[in-house]
């Protein structure tokens, strides 16, 4: 079966161009409003599309007039902590499932996965006053206590079926070597399943990042804020929209996560269908 | 012939072999060591979902407002919202919403799915980049979606213009169905990467000689499509429609950053009318019973994403 060159231009190029220029136009927007100096933006006989005098003022202001990094250092801090504390309770979890027979193991891994459907839509006001009830608010530990209800859910899922992926042979044979079940589970099974702990860990780590509902509820002042809530809340002010920073601090927020999947896309894509095709 | 210590009694010894045993064999119980491996785990979502769940049906049941705990009303909350004409619009809006983006969701995400599938060149170079819209945080993405429909600097006014379409500007965000549509392409802009990944991760793992069979035995490329490919993607795409409607059915943040509900309350969804109302008018009562009437919905695409599942294990 061989197409035509117009064919395969008419049937598989301009569909693939299309896609593309949908998929990512926002980002080049984003990228060209954030270097345009503001005559040009405010111009609006010129050409939008386009930037005819680049400048890096936009993100000299949104690092050093806002508080943008510190908003960085909170992300990065509470994306970091909640991934510890969702991987250190679902590797055990996990394991559990997927190996152990111990009663109601049935009834626990259908709740943790059904926790995984809970949307924190669901339940932010009644966890709203629950937060400040335990004196919690405004403080690093309301996220990192409450990400992993989102967190563990899916890395525990994920990782039930990787560690079912690895022969249970190998585990029996360092229990006959006269290892203990708990020194083969941490000698042999996780080294077996560091790709599943990556998978988990990039993916908790990206949706702790990308967090934004409970982070606009618990944190109310301006320096404990998360990335994504002190861009929206603090930087879009009424009238006077400072756009170019508006999309620099779009592009810079978005950058750690979009780095990770250039680096981890197989990692990602694997967690992604894990449970999918797996089942 | 026992092995003796110097310094220890043969009791002390013994007792200590004893303990020793008894830890080792409590440890090696699957019964005991099961369980003790998956209470942190339960400890974490009993105290941060289970909890809240169960207070917020309380909650939707109060009159609680402000930092006041509220007292016992029955139903009141759920009969007045659905006396309340903002709420019933936001209910139509929470399906349309779902259903529209769904569609091109799949029509979409399976169209990607099919072209990244057809080279190995363009999928390497490509799959990272076009899982962007997905990956990046969702508020910050819309960021750039606010200003694309933003009534002054909205490059796709700019462009309507110039082409003769509109006489001028568009206030793509301050009419009511024109702001629908507009989160409807957004939330389309955001989900088609999971479904077009996804679906993509499902064929690669088609047989190639399911084609190849097909192909000598005169199947055109329609048939094919529709009595392999489909059939074979099926258990993943069943997974990923279930899993976004129940994700786009309690979507907050694209409509936070775009409409906040508006113009007028036009565009809310069940978690912004929550929102609005339990948080920013503090009627944490009213505020719940809405998150409430989300749950049957919920409950409901959970319940068929479990039945799928388990058939698909047996």
């Amino acid at each position: 079966m061989y197409e035509s060159v117009t064919n395969r231009i008419l049937r598989y190029w301009i569909p693939i161009a299309l896609l593309s220029v949908f998929l990512l136009f926002p980002f080049y927007w984003m990228t060209v409003i954030s270097v345009k100096p503001n005559p040009e933006l405010f111009n609006l006989k010129l050409d939008p599309y386009f930037v005819i005098h680049p400048t890096l003022e936009h993100y000299r202001y949104l690092l050093t007039r806002t508080s943008f990094l510190r908003w960085t250092l909170n992300t990065t801090l509470v994306a970091f902590a909640s991934t510890f504390l969702s991987l250190f309770a679902s590797i055990p979890a996990g394991y559990a499932l997927a190996r152990l027979r111990f009663p109601g193991a049935g009834l626990v891994g259908t709740s943790i996965f059904l926790t995984y459907l809970v949307p924190p839509t669901l339940l932010f006001i009644p966890l709203a006053v629950i937060v400040n009830r335990f004196g919690l608010a405004n403080s690093y530990w309301a996220l990192i206590l409450t990400y992993p209800t989102f967190l563990i859910p899916f890395a525990t899922w994920l990782l039930t079926a990787y560690f079912r992926t690895i022969p249970k042979e190998l585990e029996e044979c360092a229990v006959i070597d006269g290892s203990s079940r708990l020194g083969a589970m941490c000698r042999i099974m996780l080294p077996l399943a560091a790709p599943g702990v990556v998978s988990a860990g990039i993916f908790s780590f990206t949706l702790s990042w990308n967090e934004f509902l409970y982070a606009l509820i618990f944190m109310s002042s301006t320096v404990m804020k998360t990335v994504p809530v002190g861009t929206i809340n603090e930087l879009i002010k009424g009238d006077v929209t400072f756009w170019g920073s508006l999309m620099g601090a779009g592009l810079l927020g978005s950058v750690p996560v979009a780095v990770m999947i250039f680096f981890f896309a197989d990692y990602y894509v694997q967690g992604l269908t894990a449970g999918a095709v797996k089942g | 012939m026992e092995w003796q210590s110097p310094t220890l009694g043969r009791a002390e010894v013994n007792e200590l072999r004893r303990r020793a045993s008894l830890r080792h064999s409590l440890m090696e119980r699957e019964a005991v060591l099961g369980w003790i491996l998956v209470i942190p785990a339960l400890a974490l979502l009993l105290l941060f979902i289970a909890y809240p769940f169960v207070y917020g049906i309380w909650l939707s049941l109060t009159d609680s407002q402000g930092g006041n705990l509220g007292r016992f009303v029955g139903l009141i909350n759920f009969i007045g919202l659905w006396k309340d004409s903002i709420f019933r619009q936001t209910v139509v809006n929470s399906f349309t919403y779902t259903i529209i983006t769904l569609i091109f969701k799949i029509a979409i995400g399976m169209v990607m799915a099919l072209l990244l599938n057809r080279s190995a060149v363009v999928r390497n170079v490509l799959r990272a980049a076009l899982l962007l819209p997905w990956i990046v945080p969702t508020v910050l993405g819309a960021l750039a979606w606010f200003m694309l429909f933003d009534s002054t600097f909205s490059p796709l006014s700019w462009t309507m213009i110039r082409l003769g379409l509109v006489k001028e500007n568009v206030a793509f965000l301050g009419n009511p169905h024109l702001a629908m549509g507009c989160l409807i392409l957004v939330n389309v802009w955001r989900g088609v990467p999971f479904f077009g990944i996804s679906l993509l991760a499902a064929l690669q793992a088609v047989p190639a000689d399911l084609y190849e069979a097909a192909t000598v035995d005169g199947a055109s490329s329609w048939q094919q499509f529709r009595n392999i490919t489909v059939p074979m993607v099926e258990p993943v795409l069943v997974v990923v429609v279930l899993l976004s409607m129940i994700w786009t059915f309690s979507d907050f943040q694209l409509i936070y950053v775009l409409t906040q509900g508006g113009p007028a309350d036009s565009t809310h969804v069940f978690a912004t009318l929550a929102y609005q109302v339990g948080l920013g008018a503090a009627q944490m009562g009213v505020g719940a019973a809405i998150s409430v009437t989300m749950f049957p919905v919920l409950a409901i695409f959970a319940a068929l994403l479990l039945w799928w599942l388990r058939r698909q294990e047996i």
